[in-house]
């Protein structure tokens, strides 16, 4: 690793300023994608904000309908949260199934979703779920956050503080993961939100986690697997690699969200 | 540089440090600290598995100024005196090694995990629980027997005890 200078704010308004005055500077959250990622020298900040001892981005807290997440919440947080697991088990059983139990007792929802990278899971989550990002400068709706691969709608100077989530009727996360590095080699979101329906699909897209329209149109007549059947994923949209070639994730695609339709129940 | 200031297996330290210096690096070649070890260096293995304020996280993916403030516990630290932790005793009663390099990693996680879920375990959720662990000697047969072991004679001992 590079040399770096480290930052510890202990508010959101301190790390604020420290992020507008610092140049060349990296959020830390969790550190288990910037760290690595600083240890292979792909990435070298100048300086590092660690946000890792800022009380007001932690917590959950569950009211009218909402399920809001501080972007200081870890995976374990959520993974184990009783008020998650009643309002949206989906979203718990989601955290619970990122990396290893090492890596859920320090990344953060925060850090991955402003990472976006292709293959994480809360992505799909997040969009999925119809989710709003508040930032320090605004309230982004999932629909504007994610603008392609590692890309968000987020500012140079802005940082995730809370997501606020929807309690949904249903929904389910189904995921394939690689046998080896267990990131999602197709993850789907389906869920049902104020009687509509959307299907959010990471880990596959060769520009991020989207939303898979023709499915989201077949669900709303019925909501079984068969009613998928007809329909075939995009190839062309699709990753392609050494994991698995773009045929072979358009295939995954639809039968992971065959398989989170039926755990809908 | 960094000043740090944390307990570390009941002691308290402090140190200045570069600020790129990894947890794991502190412990090791600061302390001395070299049970801890470095496996993959890429967030994989687990073998640089510790407590950090009661939870397991891998060291090589911390930077020792994150751990600033905190408490941390390495193998060195989980025996009490000559008596080894229920964990390392099940390890070795139940042969749960060969080349032992993953080892102080396995049981750090294995300790972490029954804490976690409190009674016995079962061996699905040890495999699932050891996602984050890799050993390249035992085939883990025998690590999942000495966890299931340590976790059933963990919880018995926490009955007694109540």
């Amino acid at each position: 690793m590079y040399q770096t200078t480290y930052h510890r704010p202990s508010s959101v308004t301190e790390a604020a300023s420290l992020l507008a005055s610092a140049e060349d500077v990296k959020l830390l959250a969790g550190g288990q994608t910037l760290i690595p990622t600083m240890k292979q020298r792909l990435a070298a900040p100048a300086n590092l904000i660690d946000l890792g001892k800022i009380a007001e981005l932690k917590g959950i807290t569950v009211s009218g309908g909402t399920v809001t997440i501080g972007a200081g919440t870890t995976h374990a947080e959520v993974n184990t949260s009783a008020d998650v697991k009643a309002a949206i088990p989906a979203l718990a059983k989601l955290a619970g199934g990122i990396g290893d139990p090492h890596v859920r007792h320090l990344g953060t929802i925060g850090g991955s979703v402003a990472n976006n990278d292709p293959a994480a899971d809360y992505p799909s989550a997040v969009l999925g779920l119809g989710a709003t990002v508040v930032t320090t400068k605004r309230e982004i709706p999932a629909d504007d956050f994610f603008a392609g691969m590692f890309t968000t709608a987020l500012d140079e100077d802005e940082i995730i503080v809370r997501f606020v989530f929807p309690v949904p009727e249903k929904a389910a996360y189904a995921k394939f993961a690689n046998p080896a590095s267990r990131y999602a080699m197709a993850g789907v979101f389906v869920a049902v939100t104020g009687g509509t329906v959307r299907v959010a699909v990471t880990g596959a897209g060769s520009d991020g986690v989207f939303r898979w329209a023709d499915a989201e149109a077949a669900l709303a007549g019925t909501m079984t697997p068969a009613a998928l059947d007809g329909l075939t994923a995009d190839a062309s949209a699709m990753l392609s690699d050494i994991h698995g070639d773009a045929a072979y994730r358009a295939n995954l695609v639809k039968v992971m969200a065959k398989r989170a339709v039926a755990a809908l129940g | 540089m960094a000043t740090i200031s944390l307990t570390v297996n009941g002691k308290a330290v402090s140190a200045t440090v570069e600020d790129r210096t990894l947890l794991v690096q502190y412990l090791r070649e600061t302390l001395g600290l070299t049970g801890t070890h470095v496996g993959c260096d890429t967030s994989q293995c687990g073998a640089c598995v510790v407590h950090v304020d009661g939870k397991a996280v891998k060291a090589c993916t911390m930077l020792a100024a994150q751990a600033d403030g905190t408490t941390v516990l390495t193998i060195e630290g989980l025996a009490t005196g000559d008596q080894l932790h229920p964990v390392q005793a099940a390890f070795r009663e139940h042969h749960g090694l060969q080349c032992g390099f993953c080892t102080p990693g396995m049981i750090m996680a294995a300790v972490d995990m029954i804490n976690r879920h409190g009674g016995p375990l079962d061996e699905a959720t040890i495999r699932h629980e050891l996602e984050g662990n890799i050993c390249r000697c035992t085939g883990y047969h025998n690590i999942v027997k000495a966890i299931e072991a340590a976790s059933a004679e963990m919880a018995g001992l926490r009955q007694a005890a109540e």
